[in-house]
């Protein structure tokens, strides 16, 4: 072990951690309400979906570099990084969220509004109940792949794990890499049980 | 205290109903009997407003629905539908005590109600109160579906095939059940149907809609003596042995 890598290791870990809980938090402010607004409007639909699929396809890398040049949002640093890393995580959260309430039985949603709730009541108190858990699978999607996204912040100066994955990279160090990769593998499976785990508890 | 005055109903240039117009006095029954597709159901939406009529109108207590604001006709009409909607997430007495919960009552006063209509229907609070709708039978759901619909005291019930899913045994005896119970209650009902029998034996009138209009308006009583071709076919089955 050299020195000092452990610190770093720690150090690293938490800036990635930040990177994807911010991310995440952002996605799910976004993606949750925007999927039910698309519940609510049909027509809405298929292009929101086709805008949140067409940012999935650009490779992460080109993404990160795209955003560079904007004003605002791009630049250097982990600004860029959490923007790029929210508009992967979208398309799981959005997707899952439409589906999830729509999915919601049609006989459950009918007798809800014959007994006179309020859409917002049925809303919070049928709809999301009873699609919390394929929202929150499309959550832990969105989780699992944005921690390993997060790994390419490092490119255009976000940090996180990626700084070992490169550095190791560009000195052929195979210790700097597996200081990265290990980490962030470890995360991402912890935060797969959790919130699988979570995920089982609400099907009970 | 219901009435249907002239009403149509189309959909995409299709016609479902066509000048429909029939009472129902307030503590009776009146069974509208049909085939699928008779345009029956679509009646029924329209009393709680969940269907709007294209043409003519439904008075609830001498007011036009599209006159009342929805929430308030709908918190005053119990409905009971065949899949019975309960709420998968709620358990049986969440379930019953939704629409008393939804007009703010005090929680004991809804307990207590809930306790009440439960042991009504047959399943004792104590016992099936915690449970979830998937652990009960079909029997048991459809009762307890009767008993959400009763738990705020509504002056109007609605029931679309509320039995028809049931097998022949328990379908009779939920029936029966509710029979007494309804003529406890005496509340203002409709009641739809395709079962002839059902229709005999829980009617105060009865309505036999074919193709969307009213083929035969009449007392239940009388109704083994109607003449139309489509009353004739509904009456054969009474011939053919236990539905």
């Amino acid at each position: 072990m050299r020195p000092g890598l452990a610190h770093d290791i720690l150090d690293l870990t938490s800036e990635h951690l930040v990177l994807v809980l911010t991310a995440m938090a952002i996605a799910c402010a976004i993606g949750v309400p925007l999927g039910i607004v698309l519940t609510r409007r049909e027509s809405w639909r298929s292009p929101v979906l086709g805008v949140a699929n067409i940012l999935q396809t650009i490779p992460s890398l080109a993404l990160f570099g795209f955003l560079i040049p904007i004003p605002l949002i791009g630049g250097i640093g982990p600004r860029t990084a959490v923007v790029a890393l929210v508009v992967y995580a979208l398309l799981p959260i959005l997707r899952n969220t439409m589906t999830g309430i729509l999915g919601v039985d049609a006989a459950v949603r009918e007798s809800a509004t014959a007994m006179g709730m309020t859409p917002r009541q049925i809303l919070r108190q049928v709809e999301l109940p009873l699609a919390a858990r394929t929202i929150l699978a499309g959550i832990r999607i969105a989780t699992v792949t944005t921690i390993g996204t997060a790994t390419i912040a490092a490119a255009i100066g976000g940090g996180g794990l990626g700084v070992f994955i490169f550095r190791g990279v560009a000195s052929v160090d195979t210790v700097q890499i597996l200081a990265g990769a290990v980490p962030a593998a470890l995360i991402a499976l912890i935060a797969d049980g959790g919130l699988g785990w979570i995920e089982r508890k609400l099907a009970a | 205290m219901l009435r249907f005055s002239k009403v149509g109903y189309r959909v995409n240039g299709c016609e479902v109903l066509r000048d429909l117009s029939f009472d129902v006095e307030k503590g009776q029954t009146l069974v509208l009997l049909g085939r699928s597709g008779s345009g029956k159901t679509t009646a029924l939406k329209m009393v709680n407003a969940l269907l709007t009529p294209s043409s003519g109108e439904v008075l609830v207590e001498g007011r036009a629905t599209s006159a009342w604001d929805p929430i308030e006709l709908r918190r005053r009409i119990g409905y009971v539908i065949q899949e019975t909607g309960l709420f998968p997430h709620f358990t049986v007495a969440a379930n019953v005590g939704v629409v008393p919960r939804l007009n703010g009552w005090a929680p004991e006063r809804i307990a207590a109600r809930v306790d009440e209509l439960l042991t009504r229907v047959g399943l004792p609070a104590g016992e099936y109160g915690r449970r979830y709708p998937r652990e009960l039978s079909g029997g048991q759901r459809q009762r307890v579906g009767v008993a959400r619909a009763l738990a705020a005291d509504p002056p109007i019930l609605l029931f679309d095939e509320p039995f028809g899913a049931l097998d022949p045994v328990t379908r009779i005896e939920v029936r029966r059940e509710y029979t007494a119970l309804a003529r406890d209650l005496g509340k203002t009902t409709l009641f739809v149907t395709h079962d002839v029998r059902e229709a005999l034996e829980l009617g105060d009138r009865i309505g036999l809609l074919a193709f969307g209009q009213l083929q035969e308006l009449m007392p239940a009583a009388e109704f083994t003596g109607a003449r139309s071709a489509e009353a004739l076919a509904f009456l054969k089955c009474l011939d053919d042995g236990p539905a």
